[in-house]
């Protein structure tokens, strides 16, 4: 009697598994179901949209000088109305993309004694680097962030999981978490059919508009920002953001670090 | 074996709990619904794919052009010489504007709960 | 044997009850959590990881100290040991369980779980550290599990577990390795940023983790026939206390680096913890609590006939396990948020139904050791018959 339960049970366990492990594998393979259902059947293709603005890496060019108090909060308006980043009344649920902070919090490392007058009380918007070497990227146990072909760092929302990791990492407190639904009470008001909202329990972050590069226009802060914001191709020596950079001393955030930033600042 | 009066039990309780699904629903089955086409939808015809392949692998062909657009910045999906913008609230939602009676209905039938609108916008219906 | 967990006592039947019914309370919490959002808990933008990861890492390191009684019994022929091997083993099992029970309402979307193996990232830590928590699980379930079958049967345990048991020795390392590289390796986060982090988790783990086992093998003896032995708790003991001061030795070098060299990016975060930043200090009077438990203990621990008195051992063990616990499940994970990268402090204190979803875990895995420790003492009684 014993021993039959006994067998019965290693049987059992062992066909469990077993099938555990079909299931598994079927999902590992499933990826590939996805792409080629997309691709072998018929005749798909898939291609980028023909007015798309396109480079080999986008990069942004910060200049100071230009900027004043009212530039800063237009360029957080339609920057937060655009993508529909909610505005929740609680501080720690609190998600922004873009926001305007002073050079002492956005150069924490550069702590000048006798820091030039002019930049003291300046507010300086911060936003995601796009770094050459993202630790976000890297952390990420989902492959739910990652760095397109031109740099730009992206999250795919439909796959986060929300543990968060990608935040601990970013040396640049870039990232913000929806710690509720984004579209309970009211926290977006005016929504931009555009653009998705998110959901709770994923991770946001700027994305350097790819969703507007793809239909030929410039970044939304960019195009509010009255010239203090240069947007183009890091890897082109012809584009206006390598120009600027040619001609005037810049910084960017904790380049000690290693991760390269894309974000450059004139000050 | 003297315990043969609670396992009976215990199979009956067991054997209850398992069915419940089936006689919970019983006589509350009816026939799967049709999905419901706008005029706009019928004038088209012809969906992005065949309607027997739209019926079928609607979700497959909604991941790819998800992972291809997010991922890989390919936002026009090409097939038959005609070029689509890969959209669900565009290209999709343009034709088939009535979501309760498009969608909902089907994923309600078959208990799926896709999490699409958690985050896209489908257009206003009209009553 | 499972049976074994099915006749007990009225009180073990009480203890049962009462442990499902604050697991129900947690999942209610749980669901409201599920409902909400994370947002019903303290974290924020700035401080991101919060009580739930702390307990995960505290734990691993909990799960991790099994080793201290693999390694003298199975390495160094120290016999003592196998009387109480079982339990170490047990005790990681539930440890890991809780460990994967807080990764998993620490999740936003936790439904989407399966994407970490739809989507295996080897570039990230959290990926190799399901895998070797998993490991860890299934290796100490089939070796506890095995071995307190072969001593129901009053045979040797099987040739094929010995290659196993090996094995879990330094798996056992490494869990608690890969646990300390998901900080370690994080560039913006100076608090974190040292190489000790690993060595120092461990070494804290080794005084937590048998320093509650000891109290556990004073609850057995009271409750059960089954008496662990005084030769194995003095043994247990001197563990504790070797890993307690290491774990001070290993703070202290960190503390050195941090003010002697003066770096404001790894001084900040120890200034928020024991003194405030700007104003902020709501952890200070706990930090300092932990210090004083955790040196208290040594105290108490290293003088020998204090040690070999067990009133004052269990109250040896009550301060090292409370001491680490709030250095590891407060200190070390907020204060790495504090400040945060733009040099703003942001302060986390964990919320009402966020303590309950823990306690909920918690009694998650008491249940599950009590129900594997009655297993242990059910079958040591039989044979002692």
């Amino acid at each position: 009697m014993e021993k039959n339960r006994r067998s019965f049970l290693k049987f059992a366990g062992v066909s469990v598994l077993g099938l555990g492990s079909l299931s598994l594998l079927d999902g590992l393979a499933s990826e590939d179901a996805i792409a080629s259902s997309g691709q072998a059947s018929a005749d798909a293709t898939y291609k980028k949209t023909a007015n798309a603005l396109t480079a080999k890496r986008w990069g942004m060019v910060i200049d100071t000088r230009k900027l004043n108090g009212r530039i800063c909060r237009k360029i957080e308006k339609v920057c937060h109305q655009t993508h529909n980043v909610p505005h929740h009344e609680e501080k720690k649920h609190e998600i922004k993309w873009i926001w305007e902070t002073h050079y002492k919090h956005v150069f924490p490392e550069k702590q000048d004694e006798f820091l030039v007058d002019r930049l003291k009380e300046l507010p300086i918007p911060v936003l995601c680097n796009h770094c050459e070497n993202p630790p976000c990227v890297q952390v990420c146990p989902t492959q739910a962030t990652f760095q397109r072909a031109d740099g730009i760092v992206l999250m795919d929302f439909h796959r986060c999981i929300g543990c968060r990791f990608c935040m601990a990492a970013c040396p640049y407190g870039s990232r913000s978490f929806n710690f509720r639904d984004p579209r309970a009470d009211n926290a977006i008001k005016n929504e931009n059919k555009e653009f998705p909202t998110r959901m709770k329990g994923v991770v946001e972050k700027c994305n350097f508009c790819a969703e507007r590069l793809a239909v030929g226009k410039q970044p939304a802060c960019v195009e509010v920002s009255k010239g203090a914001l240069v947007f183009g191709d890091l890897s082109d020596p012809n584009s206006g953001v390598r120009k600027l950079l040619k001609e005037n001393y810049a910084i960017r955030r904790k380049q000690n670090l290693g991760t390269n930033p894309s974000v450059y600042y004139l000050v | 074996m003297n315990d043969k009066q609670k396992i009976i039990i215990g199979l009956i309780i067991f054997f209850a709990v398992f069915t419940f699904p089936f006689w919970y629903n019983h006589g509350a089955a009816s026939s799967a619904p049709e999905p419901l086409l706008t005029d706009k939808a019928k004038e088209a015809k012809h969906c992005v794919r065949d309607a027997d392949f739209m019926r079928k692998e609607h979700m497959q062909l909604l991941d790819g052009w998800r992972d291809r657009t997010v991922r890989d910045a390919q936002r026009v999906y090409e097939i038959d010489g005609k070029e689509y913008m890969a959209s669900l609230s565009s290209t999709c939602m343009e034709c088939h504007s009535n979501k309760a009676d498009f969608c909902d209905k089907c994923h309600e039938y078959t208990s799926v709960d896709p999490y699409c609108w958690d985050c896209h916008t489908y257009p206003k219906e009209k009553k | 044997m499972l049976e074994k967990a099915l006749k007990g006592s009225k009180a073990y039947w009480l203890w049962v009850f009462a442990l499902l019914g604050i697991i129900a309370v947690g999942f209610g919490f749980y669901l409201k959590q599920l409902d909400f959002g994370l947002g019903i808990t303290g974290m924020s933008r700035d401080v991101t990881w919060g009580f739930y990861i702390a307990q995960f890492t505290f734990l691993v390191g909990v799960a991790a100290s099994a080793v201290m009684l693999v390694i003298p019994y199975y390495l160094h022929n120290y016999k003592a040991f196998g009387r109480i091997t079982i339990l170490g083993e047990f005790l990681a099992i539930s440890s890991v369980i809780m460990c994967i029970l807080f990764i998993v309402v620490d999740l936003g979307q936790p439904m989407r779980l399966l994407n970490v193996l739809l989507y295996p990232s080897p570039n990230s830590m959290l990926f190799w550290d399901m895998i070797v928590l998993s490991g860890y699980l299934f290796l100490n379930l089939v070796i506890g599990w095995n071995v307190l079958d072969a001593e129901r049967n009053s045979v040797p345990p099987a040739q094929w577990l010995k290659p196993l048991i090996y094995l879990s020795v330094p798996w056992a390392i490494s869990i608690h390795t890969v646990t300390a590289y998901l900080y370690c390796g994080l560039p913006g986060r100076g608090f974190w940023l040292t190489a000790i982090l690993a060595p120092r988790f461990l070494a804290s783990a080794f005084a937590a983790g048998p320093a509650f086992l000891v109290l556990l093998c004073f609850i057995v003896r009271k409750v059960t026939k089954f008496d662990p032995g005084k030769e194995q708790i003095q043994t247990l003991a001197k563990v504790v206390v070797y890993g307690a001061i290491a774990n001070i030795f290993f703070f202290a070098c960190e503390v050195f680096v941090a003010l002697y060299s003066q770096i404001p990016e790894h001084m900040d975060h120890l200034q928020y913890l024991f003194f405030g930043l700007h104003g902020h200090g709501i952890l200070v009077p706990f930090m300092w609590t932990a210090m004083v438990l955790m040196v208290g203990g040594i105290i108490l621990l290293v003088i020998p006939a204090a040690r070999q008195n067990e009133a004052v051992l269990g109250v040896a063990c009550v301060f090292t396990f409370i001491g680490i616990w709030i250095d590891k499940g407060l200190g070390m994970v907020s204060g790495g948020f504090v400040p945060n990268p733009l040099h703003e402090v942001n302060e986390y204190f964990p919320t009402f139904p966020e303590v309950m979803i823990t306690i909920g875990v918690y009694a998650t895995g008491f249940l599950v050791l009590t129900i594997l420790y009655k297993v242990f003492v059910g079958v040591k009684e039989e044979v002692a018959v």
